[in-house]
This record gives structure tokens, sequence and C-alpha cells, in this order.
């Protein structure tokens, strides 16, 4: 194992000694430990190479002394063989191992949601005041029983719609993988503010099963804190079968992460690898998949929806159809720009589809086969905005998941090393003394509050669509239109390109 | 110029119908002389009405009202509808000529049984047969366009104003218990005949002034269900959801208003728990099937008419009744045109259907 690394360091700390007043914040805060002390000389010094650039020390620098630069590429700038190539190549030169990021892909890829446009109203339609009128995003999930009558419903399988107060959802993140406080705050402002978060593959912890009511409880091929208590807790049961940001690839927390709380929720002994396969290893076939879901619904009488989460891969219209008629009454879709505590970089990077074109494939089919209703859509994958979410739910969407997007609220600067479990911000780590800079009180407010700003906004994108429902915006392709699309793309996302007659 | 079909065309305007509950048919000047006072409305680019029980003694027949631009559409049609019914009469629709109106389409009518081997074959009930049929020839045969085929009543429409369209049908001349009619501000027209309303299928017929901005989720929820809009026009969908709703899903019409304008949740959360309970499942199912933004609508059917507004009411919809006629119209001045000792006149609510039906009495005398 060669000891001198032939990288130099990607980031360089700059700190002025003008303004610095030596208060050791910085040298406490970095989790990566770039930031020293030495006592002897009462001197401080930054070793650049631990430095991931979160941003910690910067945010936490009472004297603004800090900066954090961008090293320049270590060779000489080449289109074709890019920093990122070259880091990589060296860095398993030295390793000889799989590379390893986290969050979401970061690679150039286009994004469908940047060259599509929203409609407004104008004089032969009034848009709608929000300020003024009601407006809904009352939005429920579940499989929908037609046609109507004043009769009670007969049919006992059939199991209840769940209501959100806004077409938004956390989407999975286990505990395990985040911090509890991470995890308590979602599941907080969920419940404050009437929607649903996602345990993830890890279990609910016992002290947060006053959420359970808001949580969609995971079923994921490790079965990891899975019993029926945790099952009849929540108020949706999500098999996961793919995530976005790995598609065909399962799970690994490694055993540092696995504390003793972990491990009792997992239901593993401490210290251990929590492998999850990515297959179950009880579905090798879609009639496996049924059996699984009418399982999950046998052990909850039929009282808890199943979900049931794929990643967009290139066959997402066939598969999800199947899915649906396996009995699922809620598909969860997750783009190739879904995030992760933990992914092969290559995978991540280059597996899967994006989740603008994967959402519009489901649902066309779903319509030319005449089952939409029978379920639910939930896109996740990278959603940055309300006007990614009201985009999505135009191609077909019923709601979103978010996560990387609530992560930001919470702090995350994205540096892509929530796998070392050494977060600076007390979110994707185990350690206590990291983990409690991050208060659940004040977590739950800001992610509160992201909740609330992106649900004002898509009220006025609404009103001024002319539209007081979000139900008449979901699958509304009408409203939307695309800016330098080529037309295999407008006729995948099912739109017309900007300016052509509705 | 592109016509209706190939692009879509918002459109303000204004409607105005009539019911006389206990069966009394009226010639249409009373409905030309209502809908004309609010030309206003209008901008001379379409006019219509829908009457009900304009041919008893062919009441037992489809009455298949059509227009054909040119004589290869209407061969084709008549091809199709020899294969499928016995055609009981046919005849040009009697027009007269009025100055304002340019050159119309080839109008007829046909009253027509569809052949109990044909229903057989297709395996399905004689109404969706009649219903798919309709879509095949609006849908396949070019220049050619279903305007009503109800029993028991006709549509009527054209490209002008409505009082001259009515002048041009010699509306004059039919008696029915009920009328409903239509002046067209449609901002941009090919000046297409077959774009003016009323819209119709099977009994219904619906004219409609609004834009409905749930346009592109109602149309992808019909298509589900086989229905085909021909024209991306916003009331061919509230006929097709109402047919969908009423004659496919067995809803009584006051529900299916209340899909089209659903309560809202804060007023659903308010009801008690029974109506509650039906009343979410309505929006929960149906959801697709609201129409939203500005909408005031009349839909005529046998026996029947049905006025309803948006949710919020960004449309203006008034109704008047005097004895045993029920009147719905965009002004109050339309109805009092027509009935100046108006007994009674309010404002609907956004989402308020009003109902008018005939009176059982009535219902028998007429259908006998």
């Amino acid at each position: 194992m060669p000891t001198l690394s032939l990288m130099p360091p990607e980031f360089s700390v700059a700190r002025d000694d003008n303004k610095c007043i030596k208060c050791l914040a910085c040298v406490r805060q970095c989790g990566f430990d770039a930031q020293k002390y030495d006592a002897e000389d009462d001197r401080l010094y930054t070793i650049d190479a631990n430095c991931v650039n979160c941003q910690r020390c910067v945010s936490i620098c009472p004297a603004g002394a800090l900066t954090i630069y961008k090293n320049p590429p270590p060779m000489r700038p080449n289109a074709h063989w890019t920093e990122g190539h070259l880091r990589n190549i060296v860095k398993q030169a030295e390793t000889g191992g799989v590379l390893l990021t986290g969050m979401g892909n970061d690679q150039p890829f286009p994004t469908y949601f940047d060259r599509l446009l929203l409609n407004a109203s104008q004089v032969t339609n009034p848009s709608i005041d929000p300020l003024r009128e009601p407006m809904e995003l009352r939005t429920y999930l579940g499989s929908r029983t037609e046609p109507v009558s004043r009769e009670e419903r007969k049919d006992k399988t059939k199991t209840p719609l769940v209501p959100i107060e806004t077409p938004i959802m956390f989407s999975a993140m286990s505990y395990g993988s985040i911090s509890h406080e991470a995890f308590e705050s979602l599941a907080r402002a969920a419940k404050a503010f009437g929607t649903l978060f996602n345990t993830g593959e890890g279990g609910l912890p016992a002290d947060l099963y006053q959420y359970a009511d808001h949580a969609v409880v995971q079923v994921a091929s490790g079965r990891f804190g899975v019993h029926a208590g945790y099952l009849n807790a929540g108020r949706v049961i999500e098999i996961k079968i793919g995530q976005g940001a790995k598609p065909g690839i399962g799970g690994h927390l490694p055993g540092e992460k696995i504390t003793a709380p972990v491990a009792a929720t997992r239901m593993i002994p401490e210290g251990t690898d929590a492998l999850s396969s990515a297959p179950h290893h009880d579905i090798y076939s879609i009639e496996d998949l049924k059996q699984l879901i009418f399982t999950l619904k046998e052990a909850t009488r039929y009282q808890k929806p199943v979900s049931v989460k794929i990643s967009a891969v290139h066959n997402v219209a066939a598969i999800a159809s199947g899915i649906a008629r396996a009995g699922a009454d809620i598909i969860a879709i997750d783009g190739f720009r879904g995030g992760t505590g933990a992914a092969p970089t290559m995978i991540r990077d280059h597996v899967g589809i994006p989740i603008e074109l994967a959402i519009a494939a489901v649902d066309q089919r779903l319509r030319e086969e005449g089952i939409r209703n029978q379920v639910s859509l939930v896109a996740a994958g990278g959603f940055r905005s309300s006007a990614d979410v009201v985009k999505a739910i135009a191609l077909g969407a019923d709601a979103v998941y978010i996560a990387t997007a609530a992560l930001i609220a919470l702090g995350c600067h994205l540096c892509q090393k929530c796998y070392t479990g050494k977060c600076s911000w007390g979110i994707a780590t185990q350690d206590p003394y990291r983990s409690r800079r991050l208060n659940p009180e004040i977590g739950a407010e800001r992610l509160y509050n992201l909740l609330r700003g992106w649900s004002h906004e898509i009220k006025e994108m609404l009103g001024g669509m002319g539209i007081n429902s979000i139900e008449s915006l979901r699958g509304n392709r009408l409203h939307l239109q695309g800016v330098g699309l080529n037309e295999v793309e407008l006729k995948l996302l099912g739109v017309k390109h900007a300016g052509e007659a509705m | 110029m592109l016509r209706e079909g190939e692009y879509r065309i918002p459109s303000g305007c204004a409607i105005s119908g009539f019911i006389n509950k206990d069966g009394r048919r009226v010639n249409g000047s009373a409905i030309i002389q209502s809908i004309a006072l609010m030309q206003e409305r209008s901008n001379g680019l379409g006019g219509g009405f829908a009457a009900y029980g304009i041919y008893p003694e062919y009441q037992d027949y489809y009455a298949l009202h059509l227009l054909f631009e040119d004589k290869l559409s209407r061969n084709q049609v008549e091809e199709l509808i020899k294969d499928n019914f016995y055609i009981e009469a046919e005849d040009r629709i009697p027009t007269r000529h009025v100055r304002s109106i340019g050159k119309a389409p080839l109008l007829w009518r046909y009253f027509v049984t569809p052949r109990l081997s044909k229903i057989e074959e297709s395996q399905e009930t004689e109404a969706d047969f009649m219903t798919r049929l309709v879509m095949r020839i609006n849908d396949s045969v070019n220049g050619a366009y279903v305007v009503s085929s109800g029993k028991n009543m006709g549509a009527f429409k054209g490209v002008g104003y409505p009082e001259d369209i009515g002048e041009f049908f010699r509306l004059d001349e039919y008696q029915a218990y009920s009328w409903i009619a239509h002046g067209r501000f449609p901002t941009n027209t090919p000046g297409w005949w077959g774009g003016a309303h009323p819209f119709t299928l099977l009994d219904w017929s619906v004219v409609h002034n609004g834009e409905i901005s749930s346009y592109g989720a109602n149309r992808r929820f019909l298509e589900m269900y086989g229905y085909k809009m021909t024209l991306q026009t916003d009331t061919e969908v509230v006929a097709y959801a109402i047919d969908l709703l009423v004659r496919r899903h067995n809803l009584p019409l006051e529900l299916a208003a209340r899909v089209l304008a659903a309560p809202f949740w804060q007023e659903i959360d308010r009801l008690p728990a029974a109506e509650r309970d039906l009343y979410t499942r309505l929006r929960v199912v149906y959801g697709s099937l609201l129409m939203n933004g500005p909408f005031s609508i009349i839909v005529g059917f046998s026996g029947g008419i049905m006025a309803l507004n948006d949710r919020i009411k960004l449309r203006p919809l008034v109704a008047g009744s005097h004895a045993a006629t029920l009147y719905v119209a965009s002004e109050e001045a339309a109805i009092r045109e027509i009935c100046p000792d108006v007994e009674r006149v309010w404002y609907p609510q956004g989402g308020e259907p009003v109902i008018g039906r005939l009176e059982e009495e009535a219902q028998c005398r007429l259908s006998a």
C-alpha cells in the first residue's frame, strides 16, 4: 500500500490570521480532521488533504477568518480526461477498491425540469389569487375504487387511502445512515405539516413510534427492523426494490455506524455490517412480489396501503404496469438523480434514467392500459424546488419524495462524504459528538419552513394557471411546454414545444 | 387555417336555456330572443341550440344530425350508417337563407335504430355501441361530424351569431319542452361549424361559457374510458364526463355535479361522517374530472336541464322561475327578456347545481 499519494488535495483552506481569534471552534467542528491546533507553538494549521469542503468550519467561524478554495486540476486541463477521471484513476491505483460516493449523481446530464416551462392564465381564463381564494394541495395516496355509490364499500381487501396536505413527502433515509437527530427532525416536520416521512430500510427507533402515523415504513431486502408492530404502526408500507442512486445494487451500512441504538432498531448485532442485498431473496419474479404485497396486507388486515419503490430504469413503464397489477397501491419511482449515503460512483453516475422521462412514460403506459387510477405515482430523485414538483405532477405524478433538499434544509452542504460517517453537520453520522450539533426541534422547524415555502409557491403557480386544486394539475401536460428539446424528447414527455399552438 | 381538433381554442360566451316542467312544448322563438339579447357576449363565430321533444313521431329512433363538408364524406358516413343501422327516415335538415351566414356545410339527419346483430357482435350495450360509432365518425371520417345523436332531441349549430343560426335552422318551426342556446366568443377560430356549441353525446347536450384549465387532466382521464376528444374543446370534455359519471357509472346527476365542481376539502371536512366519506370518495376517485377554471354550463338531457357554475363562480349564472318553467342564463336580462314577470330570480352559488326535470305526469304523457 503506497503511503505517498500522487494526488494533490482537492481543496485548500485559507485562514486570515488577522481575523482569526484562535477560538479553536474550527478544530472542534471539523469532522474530517482537516483543522489542527499545535498547542506547543500555539499555531493553527490545516491538513488540506482531509478537507471535503463541507463548509462547517467556514460557517461556524465567529471571526469569518476561513475560506476554502478549490485547487486547480492536478494535471493540464483536458476535456476528455477530466479532473474527476484523473482523481478516480489515481485513487483506485492507490487503493484497488470500488470508488464510493455519497449523495446524488453530479454529472452534467440534461435536467429535463430545466427544459420545461409552465403555463399561466391571461384574459380568456383568469388566474386565481391564492391569497383570496382557497387553493387545495391535499392529495390522497392509494388505489382508487370506482365507481362510487352511496352504499358503503363492501370490498374489505381495499386498503384505505392516505391523505397528505401537500404533495411533498420526505423520502427514505434510514436510521443508521442518518443520525437520530436528523431522523427525528424529519418525523416531527412530517407530522406538523400533515405529510409523511419514510423510515428507509433501518426500522423505526422505539422513541419515534409517536410519529408512526406519519411514517412510510420500509421493507427492504435486509428486513432490518421489520416486525408486526412496525408494520402496523406505519401509515403506509413500502417495499423497496430499488433506489435511484444505485439501481440493481443493494445497501451496505458499515459496522462502525451500527451503534447500540441502531443495532437495536435494526435487530442485528452491534458493530456488524448491515448488508441488504440487491434482490429480496423471496422475490425473483413479479408473482413473488405480488405474494409479498399481499402478505404485508394480510399482516396489517388490509389497513395499510402498500407502496413499491423502484428505480427509474430502461423498461420502467412495463415494470410499473406489472407492479400495479400485482396489487400495489402506490408506485414510487426514483430517478437517477436520487441521493444516497453510499453508492459505487460508477453506478450512481451511469445507471438509470431521469425521473422526468420515467414518470411521463409510466403515467402514459398506465393510462393506455386504463389502470392509472389503481395506483398513485410518487416521483423521487433530485427535486430541487417547488417548480420541479409542479412539473413532475403535470407530467403525471401524484406526489413527490424529497430527500437531498430536506438534508440541505438541515444543513447538508453536499460534500458527498456521507459514507465516511464523519458528517460535520451531524446528519450522516452516528457519532454523538457530531450528531448533537443538530437540534431536532430546530431541524423540524427548518424542514417545516421548506415545505411551507414550497407549498406557497405551488399555490401561486397553480393560481397562475387558473387552477385551484392540485388534482387538476396531475397529468395535465398542457401546462408544460418544452424548450430546446428534440422531437423524441417532446414525444416521450408528451409536451409541445414552447410557442406551438395548444 | 387549422381547425378545432388540431389545436385548442379558448372562448368566452353566452348561455341561456329553459324547461317547461309541465311538458308544454313551445317553438324556438323565445330562446332565440333570449340569447340574442346577450349579443355582446358573442362575436359572430358560433351559435347553437339544442331542443328536447322535437321529434315525437320518431321518438324511438336515434336522430343523427350530421354535417358534411363534401359528398365524399357523406358517402363514407352513409355507408357506415347503413352497415350499422336500420334507417327509418332521412332528409336534409331544413334551412332558410340568411344573409349573414356564410356557406354552410351539407346538413343531414337520419332517424335510425342500431342493427341488433351489430350490437351483439360488438358485445356492448346499445348506448356504448352508439357512442363508439359517433366517436368513430368524428375521429376517422374527414369532413364529417355528428352534431347530435340522441332520441327525440336535436342540436343545431353553426358559424354566426346565434339569432342568425336560429333563423337559418328555422327553429321557429320546431316545438320543444326544453331549449338551450349558446352564443360563442372564440378568441381564435377556424370558422368551422362543428366547433360551435352545443356539444352532444347521445341525449346529453352541453353549452358552456368559460375555459377549463384542467382540460389536459380531464381529457387524459376520459381517454382511459375510450372517449376520443376530437375537437379539443373544453365543452366536449364536460359532455363526456357527464356521460361517464351518470350513464356508465350510475351516479345521480346531483352527485355528478359535485364531481365537476367539487366542494372544497374544508367544506367536506365539516360534513357529517357518512356524507364526508361519500364526498371524499367522489373527490379521490374522480379528482381528475374536477373542472377547474371558469365555467358556467347548461346541460340538456331527456326530461330535464342542469345549470352549473364553477366552484368559485368565475362566470355568471342566473336562474329564474315562473309557474312550471325554469330559466337559466348568463344574465338576468336574458331571462326577463322572455319572461318579464318572472316570479323568482336567484344567483346559484359556485358548484351548486340548478336542476329542472319534467314533472312525472308530463314525462308519462311525452313518452306515451
